[in-house]
């Protein structure tokens, strides 16, 4: 009876469940507290550094293709033929050249994903600058250079934070995917659960953090989104 | 320069495109666990999406799903699921991958049917048609371009997402990058450059069939309704893979 009770308190819990590998234990927890937290570390260090290089290269790139007409076919289509090819394929390209002993790989490969993220929704949100606004901002005289900085980007940067979020999000999902590449942070931990025994508590808390992390820096990219456009911040109320 | 040597000669090698678990072997596993999962996702997020849209209910649902979807690593699921009660092997993964693919199948079968002109949908019932009736007769034919759109967004992710099969042994082309990975990059680096060689190229085939029936298919009558599909739809897609 006790043991069928325990069955569904886990609700995942399979029939002949070995009590020892429980989904969940605070005694893994607390017993490797310095592993999670340098695992959650090197998770956020390679999703920080990704996102914010995908940023400062994919900003300008989709100006670039918002200015320049002819180039936004290219850049589109190639970050469309991008995003079909798996990320598991875009490290094996890499590997062999950049290594896996330092992060390059991961790096380069998180950065380019997150990067058509953010290029597409940048271009999407400056495209969706209604005409009229900027028929009057020309009427007053605004240069190329003033219109951009003064009414096109303020203007685009609910379109913008949208995909630097999405892109956050994905990217935190996706450095898992660098596990076999040698940086994967918690999913070191996920696959290496795995392959020790399937060792359930491991598995469960890391993708437990890893689902945690997506959410809090989400969150703070909201927060941040709020301070930074306030009058969006009146609409909603 | 010699890693891509090695990979030149890797697939050049006639065994290691034969052998049991050879390129053919492999590529066949890897599209019929896709198949399954995008089956599987289908029968599940379509009529969920339809009635939703039929309803008009469940859209602020329907972002959930897709928001969470992008923050659950698919490695994970990939390894929790063959733990539970499923057991090892295919089934553990198709289910896996076909929760992947129900955020595009199910955002665009509810988007399809909400984008039916309300014209539409009211003469259909000024001549008498039964809810029923107009679900079948009149907005799901409507909506088919979008039903198309999202079975060929989830079908090509679900395709690339089953490479990260491998890192559970569950099979697909990624095998053949994972064992490349498994040997050292100075012994298995040409192996792991082509086995990305070939995921890659899968995929985009898969991309370009799937684009192309899409366009044969699609009656042109359908083809000619200009409201195609957002791109906010395209962008809501989960990048798991």
């Amino acid at each position: 009876m006790p043991s069928k009770l325990n069955d569904a308190v886990l609700g995942l819990g399979a029939p002949g469940d070995d009590p020892r590998n429980p989904w969940f234990s605070w005694s893994y927890v607390s017993q490797n507290t310095d592993t999670l937290l340098a695992a959650l570390r090197e998770h956020l260090f390679l999703t920080l550094v990704a996102v914010t290089l995908a940023t400062v290269i994919a900003i300008p790139l989709a100006i670039l293709a918002y200015r320049v007409g002819s180039l936004a076919g290219p850049i589109l289509g190639f970050t469309g033929v991008l995003y079909t090819i798996p990320s598991l394929a875009l490290f094996a390209f890499l590997a062999p050249f950049t290594g896996i002993v330092k992060p390059t790989t991961v790096l380069i490969g998180l950065t380019m994903y997150a990067l058509l993220t953010i290029v597409r929704n940048t271009l999407t949100a400056l495209r969706q600058v209604p005409a009229d606004v900027l028929d009057s901002a020309r009427g007053m005289g605004y240069g190329k250079r003033a219109m951009l900085w003064r009414i096109e980007l303020p203007l685009a940067l609910p379109g913008i934070m949208t995909g630097l979020r999405i892109a956050t999000v994905s990217t935190v999902a996706l450095v898992t995917v660098g596990e076999l590449a040698g940086w994967g942070g918690l999913g070191e931990l996920i696959i290496g659960g795995f392959n020790s025994n399937y060792y359930r508590p491991q598995i469960m808390t890391a993708t437990l953090l890893c689902v945690a992390l997506a959410l809090v820096l989400d969150l703070v990219l909201l927060a941040v989104g709020r301070i930074v456009m306030p009058w969006t911040r009146r609409r909603a109320a | 320069m010699s890693v891509i040597e090695d990979a030149i000669v890797w697939l050049n090698d006639p065994l290691n495109w034969t052998n049991p678990d050879g390129i053919f072997a492999r590529t066949a596993e890897h599209l019929w666990i896709s198949a399954a999962a995008v089956a599987l996702g289908c029968a599940v997020a379509w009529p969920l999406g339809v009635l939703m849209g039929h309803v008009g209910r469940g859209g602020p649902a329907v972002v959930t799903v897709t928001n969470l979807s992008r923050a659950v690593p698919t490695v994970a699921l990939l390894t929790i699921f063959p733990l539970t009660a499923i057991g090892f092997g295919p089934p553990a993964i198709i289910l896996a991958l076909s929760l992947f693919a129900i955020p595009p199948l199910l955002a665009n079968a509810y988007l399809g049917l909400r984008e039916v002109d309300p014209e539409v949908r009211d003469a259909g019932r000024g001549m008498g048609l039964s809810g029923w009736q107009l679900l079948r007769k009149v907005e799901l034919p409507l909506a088919v371009p979008y039903l198309a759109n999202g079975f060929r967004i989830a079908a090509v992710q679900v395709v690339a997402t089953a490479t990260l099969a491998a890192y559970v042994n569950g099979g697909g082309l990624g095998m053949i990058i994972s064992r490349g990975f498994g040997l050292g990059l100075a012994s298995g680096g040409g192996q792991v450059l082509a086995g990305g060689l070939l995921v890659a190229l899968l995929c985009l085939a898969v991309e370009g069939v799937l684009a192309l029936a899409e366009k044969a298919l699609l009656p042109k009558s359908l083809r000619r309704v200009k409201h195609r599909p957002p791109a906010s739809v395209a962008d809501a897609l989960p990048a798991g893979s």
